[in-house]
């Protein structure tokens, strides 16, 4: 009798959660927990609302749990800082995603998933910088004073592409390093193409962009991944559902509906 | 070797007996947080992320290398805060009626500076002076951050420098005054003299304090060494070099801070 009725239990948990191979791998049975910035930023988040699912990676996050058999009622977001997501022990959330560049000294320490976004990076300043004679080229900006944010792959990127001749100042958040470029204390920053374009845009006051340096023209783009706790059973559904999504055109077609057109801005020579 | 008398035996033994048992305890305490730390479960995952040797060696030279940037900061805002301080504490000692603005103005300084977070000030006047459009190279982070740092610790030391004027009695002052000094000499060769010392053990610890807030700079952009730990922090995803940072300024808190003890020991001796 008690074997029919775990065969019965069991057969009821398939059909419940059918075809995935995500279950009993999240925090939360039949939930997935995904966390974002406080504040995330546009155009990844828009409104700072990501149950809304607009923004490229409110949208990514339910394109992925569609994959993985989570329905959108079966999405819960969580806040964390960059600290948080990387702190030893038990993590709150099953996948994070918040423009976390791929490298291999954190992937000894977390997991990520397959790239979902490959970003250029772009050169942020001011038209007065402009008017002052700043060029795209290599040579121009490295007599500029740069600032970038600390936290972000921009700092060895900067040394990488760039290797300006004084010493670059470094921030906590976006909000600092435009503070400090009104302030005319920096004269460009380097930011991932989509913030720049974000920052230039909405935030700074006579904000440009200067020019880009396409992912392929250095030897690690900026690649972004979805963050799991280290050895994370979840990374292989992940990792299959961002791979079909890409195979299938869906990835490409999120990031055409959320990403600003990024072909305007002119090449670093 | 004098016949010893009963109670040197007696307070010998007490003092011996004190001493296994400091040494007992001491030692079971130390040997409970060795042996059962990495017990516990999450232990391996903590070790890897705060105390990893690879990422630690990786690291540290670089963080000795911005460290100096901490030290310059403090050697130029030092004697700075230390002037300023003086000169504050002396206009609220000011007794001639005619300079009571100068007074008002003092305690005022004090009250605001020592009530505003060392962050918001170091926001406020290393992006907002220099928002306001000065050319370069006089909008620079160093200058304004450094001016923020003078302006809070000045308002402490200021408040430390009163209270050992005011704890030197009025009857020196009169003395003084009696003897024909004016009151700015009986203030600089009667009163300060005595007042400063007294209050060197305080003052050595705002600059212990002191010596740890050079780092909110980095908020503002100078790569010192909190900073280039955070940037280590983050291409890493590990906590290490934060300790590697520690153990630096430790290295020179310690000693400083010892110091200071020494100091307050020496003055409490000599007082009783």
């Amino acid at each position: 009798m008690k074997f029919w009725t775990t065969a019965a239990a069991m057969m009821l948990a398939t059909t419940a959660y059918a075809d995935t191979c995500a279950t009993g791998k999240t925090l939360t049975d039949g939930v997935l927990t995904v966390a974002t910035g406080n504040p995330a930023y546009y155009p990844w988040v828009m409104d700072d609302a990501p149950e809304s699912g607009k923004g490229f990676e409110a949208a990514v996050a339910y394109a992925v749990a569609a994959e993985m058999g989570f329905g959108a009622d079966a999405v819960t977001w969580v806040r964390t800082s960059f600290d948080q997501a990387i702190q030893p022990g038990a993590k709150d959330f099953d996948i994070n995603m918040q423009q976390f560049s791929i490298t291999p000294e954190r992937e000894e320490m977390v997991d990520f998933s397959v790239p979902y976004y490959t970003s250029a990076m772009a050169v942020l300043t001011t038209k007065s910088v402009v008017d002052g004679g700043a060029m795209a080229e290599v040579s121009s900006l490295k007599s500029l004073i740069w600032g970038a944010d600390a936290n972000t792959t921009a700092v060895p990127m900067l040394q990488d592409l760039i290797a300006p001749e004084k010493d670059p100042l470094l921030y906590d958040d976006n909000a600092d390093v435009t503070a400090a470029m009104q302030a005319g204390q920096i004269d460009a920053a380097l930011f991932d193409l989509p913030t720049a374009l974000y920052l230039s845009a909405v935030v700074l006051n006579d904000g440009a962009l200067l020019g880009q340096f396409p992912a392929d023209r250095s030897e690690n783009p900026d690649q972004f991944g979805m963050l799991m706790e280290e050895g994370s059973a979840l990374k292989e559904c992940v990792d299959a559902a961002i791979t079909s999504l890409s195979e299938s055109g869906k990835l490409a077609e999120i990031e055409a509906e959320w990403m600003q057109a990024t072909t305007g801005v002119p090449l670093i020579k | 070797m004098p016949q010893q008398t009963r109670r040197q035996i007696f307070e010998a033994r007490q003092r011996k007996r004190a001493n296994t048992i400091a040494a007992i305890s001491t030692i079971a305490v130390f040997a409970a947080i060795i042996l059962l730390i990495p017990l516990t479960p999450g232990w391996e995952n903590v070790k890897r992320s705060f105390f990893n040797g690879a990422v630690f060696a990786k690291t540290f030279p670089g963080l000795l290398e911005a460290f100096v940037m901490d030290v310059a900061i403090f050697l130029w805002c030092a004697p700075l805060i230390a002037a300023l301080g003086l000169a504050v504490a002396i206009a609220r000692d000011l007794r001639n009626p005619a300079f009571y603005p100068l007074r008002l103005f003092a305690i005022a300084y004090t009250d605001i500076f020592r009530g505003l977070p060392v962050i918001l000030v170091i926001y406020l006047i290393g992006f907002g002076i220099p928002g306001l459009g000065l050319p370069r190279p006089w909008n620079s982070p160093y200058i304004w951050g450094s001016l923020a740092l003078v302006l809070v610790y000045s308002a402490y030391v200021a408040e430390v420098i009163r209270s050992g004027i005011e704890s030197i009695h009025d009857s020196q002052r009169n003395a003084a005054l009696s003897l024909g000094l004016s009151g700015g000499d009986a203030m600089r060769f009667v009163i300060l003299p005595q007042a400063v010392r007294r209050v060197v053990p305080a003052n050595m610890n705002l600059f212990i304090a002191l010596q740890k807030d050079v780092a909110l700079l980095s908020f503002i952009g100078p790569v010192e060494i909190f900073r280039q730990a955070g940037v280590y922090k983050s291409l890493m995803a590990n906590f290490t070099p934060y300790v590697g940072a520690a153990l630096i300024f430790l290295a020179l808190t310690i000693p400083a801070t010892r110091y200071a003890d020494y100091l307050m020991n020496k003055q409490s001796k000599a007082r009783s």
